[in-house]
């Protein structure tokens, strides 16, 4: 190409960028919109992103979302005006946070109502369902928190896994049930993970447009982790098993971060009932885990690895939940996990049909239809142990 | 801020009701140096009135100056009207009352659309003497139909109801007349439909009629002594209450409730009240959406004048009394034997008096 063709080039390229930006400046000089003569009012929009209670009162995060920024003129806690500091003060461009601080002494167990009143008299509301101190960012709270994600995440993995030995010795169709049951299962976590993703996604700022950030997000999680399975051919035994493990780390994360959140909102007593009921919900996935490697044993050290790459993101998630988090990174990285279960569902099954030198009639057979039954209902029954 | 105020005029909701108006781009430069000030303010203020309220308390300053009306003032500003004896030697009294759109600061850094007579929400507290002739020249200067109704005693035609004369459009005007009477605590509104949104709006303001003591020689030591302008009536601390209260997101619920608009005014500003003098309170309540407001008094009771159509009391010895919407009456009472201090009065609905509708007198010697 000589330059002659590079300039002009240079200048088809800048021409539309140059006639968009001019276009841009237009719009906003001549303000031509003006002339539709309705003079709507800006739409306001406030988004609760974080509370906090303490000794010193209840403090929010906010995020505006408004069409023009807004200010915040008073503050309302059980329909009473109360005074308050913003910060940063002012007010809020489009799409930026602050920080409200209430000197209110809140009523351990009650339920509060906060209501933000703009400048324009528009009010907001959030509820404030049981009232518990937040969670502070100590070794005490974190020791305890991993505890219980230890318990919610890795300890029944590593009780799945445990069944390794009585498996290995499994015939073709047991081997079968055993990955159908794994799909199963997945097929419940995938479920359970999108519902979830899109309930936070409701939850966050519309400015995240959170329900396409979703499905956006989970499709690249998916064809991602798909490229990567398939870089060395086919996974199969070990790598397959540890994508399973990611897929369910990933679940157990988001699962780590809705009972860090239910715990840091008062709203679940987080009784050992609830404990153990995840404890037995999630033994399954550590058999799922298990299944890709009966044929080949591989060293100890890699099922510690399984366990911690599946179960210990509950652990992270239960800080993350309870100290720090805004729904619009709850409903991405639920996105993610979404994704990648979504991956692990199509290479497990994908190994299954390999593995029987079988297209999908696979699934028709005996076997695998029951070991999805089961898989599906034994998670779908465990779960209502959990469910609140 | 002030690099993003300076750069920016909010336009929101209620200037939107200003368009076409001369006075959109002056209404919308006052809000903004009001925010700028308010939130300077939230830090300073909030030291301040923690201690008083526990910190249960709006937060800032409202621009009085901005509003164009000032709460306190507001207690005494009679409006008397031009006063010119006619050649049957009675009295005629002749009002200007303008209807006009406004975006009033109803609480610090809260603006809300006002229909307003005269720029102010309550109106003007019109005064006179049972029995003259009172003549208000009414403007609508506002976007919709509008009209004054009077409570009191008048023909049909000067009703300010849909179907007489008296209700008028955008641009016209209107002049009412008749007779004071009778003589009490009465109120005035637009009674434009619908009737709730004229009145939530801001369309209402007191009109109170004085006892003519020649009238009533049973009581005419009470009578002078309600008489604005004689001697006795300057013996007492006249103040007029407008409990009214703004719906500003438009939920059919009230957000602000006050006495004269501006919610928790005398809460942040006490009302001096001397010890010496006896206070008497006009007391009108316009509240829209919630069927009954109340006055409750901390640490004193008073004798209570139902409708003040009566020269003895409707009630003895109350600490409390309730008003429907419209009703008002006269509250009579002295601290003459308490300590000075801060005495706190308020709407007895607690949500009303953690809304807005609390205040104190600030009792002094003297």
């Amino acid at each position: 190409m000589n330059s002659t063709q590079t300039s002009l080039r240079l200048l088809w390229l800048l021409m539309p960028l140059s006639l968009l930006a001019a276009a841009m400046a237009w719009i906003f000089i001549a303000n031509p919109l003006q002339s539709l003569g309705n003079d709507a009012p800006p739409v306001e929009n406030l988004t609760f992103e974080r509370t906090v209670l303490d000794d010193h009162g209840v403090r929010l995060k906010l995020r505006a979302g408004g069409s023009e920024s807004m200010q915040i003129a008073q503050v309302q806690i059980d329909a009473a005006y109360w005074q308050f500091t913003q910060e940063p003060v002012g007010e809020i461009s489009r799409g930026d946070t602050v920080w409200l601080d209430i000197p209110f002494k809140w009523m351990l167990g009650e339920a509060h109502v906060v209501t933000v009143v703009t400048a324009s008299g528009t009010t907001f509301e959030h509820e404030i369902e049981v009232a518990v101190p937040s969670p502070q960012l100590n070794a005490e709270q974190l020791y305890t928190q991993a505890l219980i994600g230890l318990f919610v995440g890795v300890l029944p993995i590593v009780f799945g896994l445990m069944f390794y030995p009585v498996l290995q010795g499994a015939g073709r169709e047991s081997m079968n049930f055993l990955l159908a049951l794994t799909v199963g299962l997945l097929v419940f976590l995938l479920i359970d993970t999108v519902e979830e993703a899109f309930e936070f996604a409701g939850e966050a700022a519309s400015i995240f447009q959170g329900s396409v950030m979703v499905v956006l997000v989970g499709m690249a999680s998916f064809f991602t982790l798909m490229a990567v399975g398939n870089r060395n051919g086919k996974p199969s035994g070990l790598s397959l098993a540890t994508f399973i493990a990611l897929g369910i780390g990933l679940h157990n994360f988001g699962e780590g971060l809705a009972i860090g959140a239910a715990f840091a909102a008062g709203s679940a007593g987080l009784g050992t009932y609830l404990i153990l009921g995840f404890t037995l919900h999630n033994i399954t996935e550590g058999i799922g885990i298990a299944a890709p490697i009966l044929k080949k044993r591989p060293p100890l050290l890699a099922f510690a690895g399984l366990a911690l790459l599946a179960g210990g993101p509950a652990v992270i998630g239960m800080w993350l939940g309870s100290l720090a988090f805004s729904a619009h990174w709850a409903a991405f990285a639920m996105a993610i996990g979404a994704g990648a279960i979504l991956q692990v569902v199509v290479q497990v099954s994908a190994y299954l049909m390999r593995s029987n030198d079988m297209g999908a009639e696979v699934f028709y057979s005996r076997p695998v239809i029951f070991g999805l039954t089961v898989g599906v209902a034994f998670m779908y029954a465990t779960a209502a142990l959990v469910k609140i | 801020m002030s690099s993003d105020d300076d750069q920016k005029t909010p336009v929101n909701r209620r200037n939107v009701l200003m368009a076409g108006l001369a006075a959109a781009g002056g209404s919308s430069a006052y809000a903004t140096g009001a925010l700028g000030q308010s939130a300077k303010d939230v830090n300073g203020a909030m030291a301040m009135q923690m201690d008083g309220h526990g910190g249960m308390m709006t937060v800032g300053a409202v621009d009085n100056a901005a509003n164009g009306f000032d709460p306190v003032a507001m207690l005494t500003d009679w409006d008397l009207g031009q006063v010119e004896t006619m050649a049957d030697g009675r009295i005629l009294r002749s009002f200007d009352l303008i209807a006009e759109d406004k975006e009033i600061e109803i609480a610090p850094g809260v603006f809300y659309p006002a229909w307003t007579y005269n720029g102010r929400v309550p109106g003007p507290a019109l005064r006179a003497k049972e029995g003259d002739r009172i003549r208000v020249k009414f403007v609508n200067n506002g976007s919709h139909p509008h009209s004054v109704h009077f409570h009191g005693i008048h023909a049909a035609r000067m009703d300010g109801v849909h179907g007489t004369p008296g209700l008028i459009g955008p641009g016209e005007e209107f002049i009412y007349e008749f007779d004071a009477k009778p003589f009490g605590c009465h109120l005035y509104h637009c009674h434009a439909l619908p009737l709730r949104r004229h009145m939530a709006k801001g369309m209402y303001g007191a009109f109170v009629i004085d006892p003519d003591p020649a009238k009533h020689p049973e009581h005419a030591d009470v009578a002078r002594s309600r008489l604005y302008g004689s001697p006795e009536n300057a013996g007492w601390q006249e103040m007029v209450m407008v409990m009214n209260a703004f719906d500003t997101n438009l939920d059919g619920e009230n957000e602000f409730y006050a006495a004269n608009t501006v919610a928790f005014a005398y809460a942040k500003n006490p009302i001096k009240v001397l010890k010496s003098k006896p206070v008497r309170i006009y007391l009108i309540n316009t509240v829209e959406f919630d069927p009954i407001n109340s006055f409750h008094l901390h640490a004193n009771f008073f004798d209570y004048y139902n409708q003040g159509t009566t020269l003895t009391p409707t009630l003895k010895t109350v600490d409390i009394i309730t008003q429907c919407q419209a009703e008002r009456g006269i509250l009579e009472f002295s601290f003459a034997d308490h300590e000075p201090g801060l005495y706190m009065f308020h709407a007895h609905q607690a949500e009303f008096t953690e809304l807005g509708w609390m205040a104190n007198f600030d009792v002094v010697e003297g």
